[in-house]
């Protein structure tokens, strides 16, 4: 079942290529006068033998209100917004320092990193535990660039994977979804009570030569996402000039998401 | 044999329906929690896993305790346990299909379980502790319905049935390992990152379930004509004292790693179970008072004299039972949980629904043993009811 599924995604990709070919350009365009070039075919669906994103926290932090991502993300990908908080599902949001990064934080640090959020999804990790543990293959990483999958019509709701993530990067679907969804997109499926879910690296978008919605709604240019294998890459860029960290670097699970702080 | 549960006394049918209320009503619950979603209860992003799983982990330990007659009685041929073997795989069998009920009631999707199978994935515990139980399962049911058949017929069991048996018993140490491993490989939950985990399992298991047994067996001298008789109690509360006291010495190992090396993501969790973590001290009053059942059992079964005076045996019993279960059914599972993986420290507090969902269960693993032991016992002509042996009435073959 799962695998048609992942073909039909492959086929609707590839159909969609026609459609998305404007958005694409404009996408472009846009990143361009960023200066952080992704490396984007106009023609064709964005690929990479390995996705990583960059986050610049200092950015982040002169921009405090700024919510763009987390909403440009949520809204593509039909997010649920719950009240409770014990119910809440999430793709990206912002976590304070400490928690975000809680084997870095000490009692003197300044004050801005403190008390300033730091943004937080799935790192998709080279090492995942998520995909170690699940009993069902409902989620996997994908070979050829890295992403770290799922499948919500195979999960069987077990919640393994939430327990091995040592991110909090993924929600579980207590209640139905969809009557807390704002706006239900219908290019994007939105998903039955009792399954996990998670940020993709927008492989939907990839897929159509499109960069992740985060990246391409963040004004200020601090999202930077690009091949890890390509040592002239945007990422690879930023990763030998500047200090850089990642979340519980220690455990071995290898995250593909780095920080500049 | 089946036959031989559908027929009985007053009390037994009391009984049985009074169980069956119980499930009624706990299926109630399961389907407004299965239309509504998990959501009602008190699980959430942070304590992903609770009640249920805490349920599953200790009834796998029940259930793996069996060995704990099984070995005696057939690879040492310790005649004693001849009487009680029979109790202790059924116990298993009843044990193990209310950790599957919790396991079922704890998906997300709990249709969609097969896709266990359909996609079997080695490198999940999860996978492999199916594989095991299911095959406990398997083996006990084989086992349970060959001996007991010869028995029915005054035979002695085929041969083929002894390697079977002797496969079972490392069986059974398997699946509480396996349970294990299902926390302690995790990375993100230091907690249960211990290598203790799985022998510390072992030893809470093999001193819970001996001590049920023990209960059971006094429980059905009283209420039936079956005497399991004094020397296979005795040696099954010298059983649970080794491996209570075993138990108590490898929670203290973990709690001496924790507190002398200081490192807080081991002490906070030890914290928040012991003291309570800012300001969220749930868990404390409960593993006091484990604590303190634990001291009060290891004292009355250490003590020859109060071992084998049965009033102080059954008080040990409980306590040992009662203690384990605390640590094991609530402590163990929710305290991984918190604080978080982020720092959090959020509460868990188990709603009605999950309460009532689990009590059925236990009625359900109840009902198992209550059938199951009557068809064993009247197999053997002992169910009689004691009031109808008291009044000396005829002794009426085996409820039938
Ligand atoms: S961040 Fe969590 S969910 Fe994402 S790949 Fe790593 S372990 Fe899996
Ligand atoms: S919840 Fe779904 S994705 Fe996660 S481990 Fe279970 S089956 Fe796999």
């Amino acid at each position: 079942m799962g695998i048609d599924r992942r073909k039909f995604f492959k086929v609707s990709g590839l159909t969609a290529l026609g459609l998305a070919g404007g958005s694409v350009s404009k996408v472009f365009s846009s990143e361009d006068s960023l200066g952080t070039v992704a490396p984007v075919r106009p023609e064709g669906p964005l690929t990479a033998q390995r996705w990583a994103m960059v986050i610049d926290l200092r950015k982040c932090h002169e921009h405090a209100d700024c919510n763009d991502c987390v909403t440009a993300c949520h809204t593509t990908h039909n997010v649920p917004k719950w009240e409770n908080p014990k119910d809440e599902v999430k793709w990206i949001w912002k976590e304070s320092f400490e928690h975000a990064f809680h084997d870095q934080e000490h009692p003197y640090q300044q004050e801005s990193l403190k008390h300033l959020p730091a943004l937080v999804l799935c790192n998709h990790c080279d090492n995942p535990p998520c995909v170690r543990v699940c009993p069902t293959g409902a989620t996997w990483k994908r070979e050829k660039d890295g992403i770290v999958m799922m499948d919500w019509h195979r999960c069987i709701g077990c919640r393994y994977c939430v327990v091995a993530c040592p991110y909090g990067s993924r929600s579980f679907n207590w209640r139905d979804p969809r009557p807390k969804i704002q706006k239900i997109q219908p290019d994007y499926p939105t998903r039955s009570r009792g399954v996990v879910e998670k940020c993709t690296f927008c492989d939907e978008r990839l897929a159509r030569g499109m960069l992740p919605a985060c990246v391409e709604a963040c004004k200020y240019g601090a999202m930077h996402f690009g091949d890890l294998e390509d040592p002239n890459s945007n990422v690879r860029e930023l990763l030998s000039e500047r200090y850089t960290i990642r979340r519980k670097p220690g455990l071995g699970t290898n995250p593909e998401v780095y920080y500049i702080v | 044999m089946l036959e031989k549960a559908l027929v009985g006394d007053k009390r037994y049918w009391t009984w049985v329906i009074s169980l069956m209320a119980v499930i009624g009503i706990a299926t109630l619950f399961y389907l407004r929690q299965y239309s509504e979603g998990l959501g009602v209860t008190g699980l959430g992003r942070d304590v992903t896993w609770g009640f249920y799983i805490a349920q599953f982990t200790f009834l796998v330990g029940v259930a793996a305790s069996a060995v704990m007659v099984v070995l005696p009685y057939y690879l040492h041929d310790y005649k004693a346990f001849a009487k009680i073997t029979i109790l202790g795989e059924f116990l298993a069998i009843s044990a193990v299909t209310m950790c599957m009920t919790f396991i079922f009631v704890d998906m997300g999707q709990p249709f969609r379980i097969v896709n266990v199978f359909l996609y079997p994935s080695p490198t999940s515990m999860m996978f492999w502790d199916t594989v095991s139980l299911s095959g406990y399962m398997v083996l006990n049911i084989i086992i349970s319905h060959v001996t007991l058949g010869a028995e029915k017929q005054g035979i002695a069991p085929p041969k083929w049935i002894k390697p079977v048996i002797i496969l079972s018993i490392p069986w059974a140490v398997s699946i509480h390992t396996v349970t294990a491993f299902l926390y302690a490989g995790l990375g993100a939950r230091p907690f249960w990152m211990t290598a203790i985990l799985a022998p510390r399992f072992l030893a809470s298991a093999f001193a819970a379930g001996p001590a049920l047994l023990i209960l059971f067996c006094l429980i059905l001298r009283k209420v039936t004509k079956f005497d399991a008789g004094r020397e296979p109690v005795q040696t099954l509360a010298k059983i649970v004292t080794y491996a209570m006291a075993v138990n108590v010495f490898f929670v203290l190992m973990e709690v001496f790693t924790a507190v002398y090396s200081g490192i807080p993501e081991h002490l906070e969790h030890f914290k928040f179970m012991f003291l309570g973590l800012e300001g969220n001290s749930m868990m404390a009053p409960w593993m006091w008072v484990s604590s303190i059942l634990a001291v009060v059992s290891l004292i009355l079964l250490l003590n020859p004299k109060a071992r084998r005076n049965e009033s102080w045996l059954v008080v040990a019993c409980i306590a040992v039972f009662m203690s384990l279960w605390i640590d094991k059914g609530m402590a163990l599972i929710v305290t991984g949980f918190v604080p978080s993986v982020l720092g959090a420290v959020p509460t868990y507090v188990p709603t009605v629904t999950e309460l009532m969902i689990s009590l059925g269960i236990y009625a359900l693993g109840l009902l198992m043993v209550t059938v199951l032991y009557k068809i064993a016992l009247s197999v053997r002509g002992q169910w009689v009811s004691k009031k109808i042996v008291e009044t000396q009435r005829s002794p009426v073959k085996a409820g039938s």
